[in-house]
């Protein structure tokens, strides 16, 4: 199993340690519920450095990655960052990712660390004919840190030695002595930065913070923030068998690029999905899971406790004329029907407006 | 929760539940015992948010699942240690399921039963031996 850069950080904070995608990782360290809560009203910092890394550059990077992502990198100026979608032929999700736009012609892409290697096999075999874009993977340069809820801008500015990027943007700037890619971005519903980094460079950091008043916190805690916010999970909410508009993800797919799938994406867009992935809660008692089934038809994707709500929340897909907010559904729950209520996405927002 | 602790005077099923036999029940012939899960069970369950309790009268057969435990993160089945009858279940967790990290062995104990075979306690585990099955 791999480790990351802070793992012995990760054993003195007492941290409960699970295996996940080959990585050794930290899955809670004081309770998931006080993590939970540190990132929504204070701040709290994630390693997350399992996650990988794709260097793209070149005359024909960008032509490369509007090939194989969803968005439109076109529009991502310098400095910029975008969501987007790595698809098959046929439309199926192979992973869901961020791009920065480090320079012109250099970009770099985070990957799910369980699709790291399909993905970079995906990049080489569709740059084949490109002989102008380069291919370098990256996952041993970086460790990553997620620094995310209200305080967090303000406890990373004191240590940085220039302003924070905005949302959705990056910039190189000196953090506690250190340089690295600082991002405006996030997966918890909450304000915050992530911070790719040297490995070597990543102890000396995680230290400044904890002693500024970031508490560490674990892969628990960052699923059910995500969840709470809606932001899906590849493995889960997103899979090789179902599409983009399916998964709600239509914003992210400019089939004019004409990236690989976006024939089959556009197909679905145009006919409508059969499917598509709403979020439940579910009344009173109960934690649906995912692969719960639901009655009449679908199947919940996500499913937790949401500690900011108190009830079970989740994801799921259901048949397109039963996903209006409101419909109600029946969820078999390990044999028990639980009611549960289609609601508005997300069910978690911050209470402040960015001021982006 | 903070430390690990395994009661003397409890039995223990290898599925990190305990029992506490009651010598001093209603009924010499049928014995009765508090059910409840472990220190061990409760900390890789993490925070407990949610027990159902079997109903008043449910027959638990030792080894068979006869209710689940969850935490934020995962449901687990509750394994009966001893067979027999539910008499008691603790109305507490209901609304305050915690108690079954904050106090395992006390006040997140979860159903009362009467035995239907004490005789099966001679296969239970004492603490220590039931120590030794999780290992360093």
């Amino acid at each position: 199993m791999r480790r990351t850069a802070l793992f012995d950080r990760h054993v003195a904070a007492g941290a409960r340690l699970v295996e996940f995608a080959g990585w050794e990782m930290p899955v809670q360290y004081e309770g998931v519920r006080a993590e939970h809560m540190s990132v929504r009203e204070h701040v709290g910092m994630f390693d997350v450095s399992h996650m990988g890394e794709i260097e793209t550059s070149g005359p024909q990077a960008l032509e490369l990655l509007q090939r194989l992502i969803s968005n439109d990198l076109s529009k991502v100026p310098i400095g910029g960052a975008q969501y987007g979608l790595l698809c098959r032929e046929d439309g199926g999700v192979l992973d869901d990712l961020f791009t920065y736009r480090l320079a012109a012609d250099r970009w770099l892409t985070v990957t799910n660390a369980a699709n790291h290697a399909r993905d970079l096999e995906w990049w080489h075999a569709h740059a084949g004919e490109l002989h102008e874009a380069r291919v370098d993977d990256r996952i041993d340069e970086y460790a990553m840190l997620a620094v995310q809820g209200p305080r967090a801008r303000g406890l990373v500015q004191e240590i940085s030695d220039a302003p924070l990027p905005p949302r959705m943007t990056a910039a190189t700037l000196r953090l506690a002595g250190s340089e690295m890619l600082v991002c405006g971005t996030g997966y918890t519903g909450e304000d915050g930065v992530e911070l790719l980094l040297s490995p070597a460079d990543a102890p000396a950091l995680w230290d400044e913070l904890a002693r500024r008043g970031a508490t560490p916190a674990g892969l628990a805690a960052r699923d059910t923030l995500r969840l709470e916010a809606c932001y899906h999970l590849y493995g889960n909410d997103l899979c090789t068998e179902r599409g983009p508009i399916e998964a709600g993800l239509g914003w992210c797919c400019a089939e004019d690029t004409g990236f690989i799938g976006s024939g089959a994406v556009r197909a679905v867009r145009e006919a409508g999905p059969e499917e598509k992935l709403v979020a439940f809660a579910i009344d009173g008692a109960g934690i649906a899971r995912q692969g719960n089934p639901i009655a009449g038809g679908g199947v919940v994707t996500s499913g937790t406790l949401s500690p900011c709500l108190g009830i079970g929340v989740g994801l799921a897909y259901v048949p397109a004329e039963r996903a209006a907010v409101g419909t109600r559904l029946e969820i078999d729950v390990r044999g028990k029907m639980r009611p549960a209520l289609v609601r508005e996405k997300p069910f978690y927002r911050r209470p402040e407006p960015l001021a982006a | 929760m903070a430390d690990a602790s395994y009661p003397d005077e409890l039995l223990y099923h290898p599925e990190h539940d305990w029992a506490r036999i009651d010598p001093e029940g209603p009924d010499p012939a049928h014995p009765e015992a508090t059910l409840g899960i472990t220190w061990y069970a409760q900390d890789a369950l993490g925070e407990v948010v949610f027990f159902e309790a079997p109903a008043v009268g449910t027959l638990l057969v030792q080894g068979a699942p006869y209710a689940e435990v969850e935490s934020v993160k995962a449901v687990s089945d509750v394994v009966a240690p001893l067979s027999g009858e539910v008499v008691a279940v603790n109305d507490a967790l209901a609304d305050s399921p915690q108690l079954i990290n904050e106090d395992s062995y006390g006040e997140g104990w979860l159903v009362r039963i009467a035995l239907s075979d004490p005789a099966e306690r001679d296969g239970l585990l004492d603490a220590e031996a039931y120590s030794a099955t999780l290992g360093g």
